[in-house]
């Protein structure tokens, strides 16, 4: 009880500047936007990385103070979700389905090619910052597998002239 | 006189061209000087004729499919906007598609048939109708009738829908809530995404009776953010409910308010499992709750919260519309109604197949799949998602049942069937069931968090000739163990598939079939 009340002051007297390498008015326009409310922090997020591109590191303590909630909180809810990211991703991102009615139509076998055209492995971002390359575990999109996104554009019956398609139209939305 | 012209909307539709095809038409027409109207609507499921084009024609719809942006010439020639019948695409009457018409809609009646978000085609095509039949009814006798129904949760757990109502209304509490669980992650399933994309308001009115019944005043639909279209319809539908006043203040009558608000996930598999998805509406990270309570007791923020599944709470309203009897009629054993298969994987004819319980794998792996894509012999169908039992050709025969597939050490889930032919090597299949567990795990439980890392490291060491016996031997008493000591489903289930593997398939993970018996 004793270190949890001391805890909560902490935070609620907490003046440390926020760090300048995010902009905080953006973070608080959100913050308004919901109200403050920590119910709705899932939402509070999407919109902070809708606006930021990602959830700046720094942008946690603002986040955690507004909110009444103790930064590693915050910290621990933007690691769990999968969407959520502390870099910025490329320009555009493929997400490229790899569960099992994509595999049963032959992913496996398009999965190096996709990798070749846009440099980098399944997870990451290529060199030059243009696309990021993410695998998903179903799109919804079964009935016409092999399917991807690019961005939420949703591609089906992919084969390797469709991915070669694919990765040229990635690159072409720069 | 203008021609009506339906082409889907549904992501899987527009995935495969749809929205090609109707940019192509209006521009085409237009060049003929033939005024149409195109028309939006999701998509009826048949979606190895997507996509699919409707005519309006005196005598009813007629269909084309699948079309390409470039057949339109030939078909315009051929007379389509007159529902001519010379094309090698022509269908013939939609109605009368044996695929379709052979069929029992009830959950899916107006999916592909009217435009989402028509509020008037709605009401016109039954709409409304079983929310203005609950709200004349006490909410008590809203729960018998549901119960009478004999419908049963459609996610995967199919425990009876108004039992869980009734305790949600039983329990003691200053609010309750209403948590709809779209949160559709299987691989092999759609059947959500069709919902929220082709009759959201059918999801809505559900939530309303349900609401009506337990005495609720807000609603969540917890949406994947895999789905932006379901997204971006069902939060205009919401929009659209409440302008017609049966969403919002004395929505459910003077002084009984009731509201919905989406949420959207962000990428996360466990979120798919209630209390997970309880967790993250209310703003934390997405991990489990232990067990009881159950969430109809304790659920949002402690208070008795509904959790459905989509397709179950879009099958309350025609249940209401149209009597209990009627629904309970339908299936076989304690499965009663529909079950909305979904034919995904290497399949010629994929798609959303409802009929009533009973049915068997075969059946529909066959009749409507007509076999694999690829023309090569089916070996395996993974039944119920990534966390359902591989089965092999001879259990073709079991009937779409939930007691009978668990009987059989599978499971029917969310409805999934996902067909591999005879090129898939199932002992990589069950290394991913391990790996996809342990990517999603939440972490919360220890069976569950390591145990499906060590169940992938065995499984690769099987695959390598490594210790093959001990490993097998040490690979069934992890599963045993994550099966009876998981906190959740995720890794209570994943040694399914694993296990159904090894049983059915074990010279593929280079096991004698004697060895794997012991299974």
């Amino acid at each position: 009880m004793e270190t949890g009340h001391r805890r909560r002051r902490e935070r609620e007297h907490d003046e440390t500047p926020l760090d300048s390498t995010y902009d905080h008015a953006a973070v608080e326009a959100v913050l308004e936007a919901h109200g403050r409310d920590p119910a709705r922090l899932l939402p509070i997020l999407h919109d902070v990385q809708g606006r930021l591109g990602q959830v700046p590191r720094g942008s946690v303590r603002q986040l955690g103070r507004a909110l009444g909630r103790s930064r590693a909180e915050i910290h621990g809810v933007v690691g769990f979700y999968h969407d959520l990211r502390w870099e910025p991703a490329g320009r555009t991102t493929l997400r490229l389905c790899v569960a099992e009615s994509c595999q049963a139509a032959g992913v496996r076998a398009l999965v190096p090619l996709v990798e070749e055209l846009v440099g980098c492995r399944l997870g990451e971002t290529s060199v030059d910052g243009a696309i990021t390359l993410e695998a998903a575990y179903c799109l919804g999109l079964c009935t016409c597998s092999p399917a991807a996104m690019l961005d939420a554009e949703v591609v089906g019956r992919l084969d390797e002239s469709g991915v070669r398609e694919l990765v040229a139209a990635a690159r072409a939305e720069l | 006189m203008t021609t009506v012209v339906h082409i889907p909307a549904d992501a899987g539709s527009v995935a495969v061209g749809a929205e090609w095809v109707a940019v192509a038409i209006a521009e085409l027409a237009a060049a003929r000087d033939q005024p149409v109207t195109i028309r939006r609507p999701g998509t009826r499921g048949a979606f190895w004729l997507e996509p699919l084009v409707e005519v309006e024609t005196p005598s009813g719809r007629v269909a084309y499919g699948p079309v390409a942006p470039t057949d339109l010439p030939g078909l315009l020639d051929a007379g389509l906007l007159d529902g001519a019948s010379g094309h090698p695409l022509y269908l013939g009457t939609t109605d009368e598609i044996p695929w379709l018409a052979s069929q029992t809609r009830v959950t899916f009646a107006r999916c592909g048939v009217i435009e989402p978000l028509d509020l008037d085609a709605y009401r016109a095509n039954g709409g409304l109708a079983g929310l203005e039949r609950a709200l004349a009814m006490e909410p008590a006798a809203v729960i018998d009738a549901v119960e009478q129904s004999g419908l049963r949760g459609r996610g995967g757990a199919a425990f009876p829908t108004g039992v869980k109502w009734r305790t949600a209304a039983e329990a003691p509490a200053t609010r309750r809530y209403i948590a709809i669980n779209a949160d559709e992650g299987d691989s092999g399933t759609f059947a959500d995404r069709m919902l929220l994309e082709g009759d959201p308001f059918a999801v809505l009115e559900g939530m309303a009776i349900a609401a009506h019944a337990i005495v609720a005043d807000t609603g969540f639909v917890y949406i994947r953010s895999e789905y932006p279209h379901g997204v971006r319809i069902v939060e205009e539908a919401i929009v659209a409910a409440r302008t017609a006043g049966w969403l919002g203040t004395d929505a459910l009558g003077p002084g009984r308010a009731f509201d919905v608000e989406v949420r959207v996930g962000a990428g996360a598999y466990i979120c798919g499992e209630e209390t997970s998805m309880l967790e993250s509406i209310e703003g934390k990270r997405g991990q489990i709750r232990p067990k009881p309570p159950v969430p109809a007791i304790s659920g949002l923020w402690g208070m008795p919260t509904v959790v459905q599944n989509v397709v179950t709470i879009a099958s309350v309203p025609p249940i209401l519309a149209g009597g209990p009897a009627a629904y309970a009629e339908l299936g076989v054993g304690r499965s009663r109604g529909t079950i909305t298969a979904q034919l995904a994987g290497n399949i010629a004819r994929p798609g959303l197949v409802e009929v009533p319980f009973g049915a068997t794998l075969g059946e529909l792996v066959d009749d409507y799949g007509g076999g694999t894509r690829s023309g090569r012999p089916v070996r395996a169908v993974q039944v119920g998602g990534p966390l359902g039992a591989y089965v092999d050709e001879d259990m073709l025969e079991l009937p779409v049942d939930y007691e009978a597939l668990a009987e059989a050490r599978a499971m029917l889930g969310h409805g999934g069937l996902v067909v591999f032919d005879d090129t898939v090597d199932m002992a990589e299949q069950a290394r991913f069931a391990m790996e996809f567990c342990s990517i999603e795990s939440c972490g919360k439980c220890t069976p569950c968090r390591i145990g499906s890392v060590r169940g992938r490291e065995l499984i690769e060491q099987i695959i390598r000739g490594e210790e093959v016996e001990t490993s097998h031997r040490l690979l069934l008493r992890l599963c045993d163990l994550m099966e009876h000591a998981s906190l959740c489903a995720l890794g209570g289930l994943t040694p399914l598939p694993v296990l159904s593997a090894l049983r059915l398939f074990p010279e593929d993970f280079g096991l004698a079939r004697e060895a794997a018996h012991v299974v």
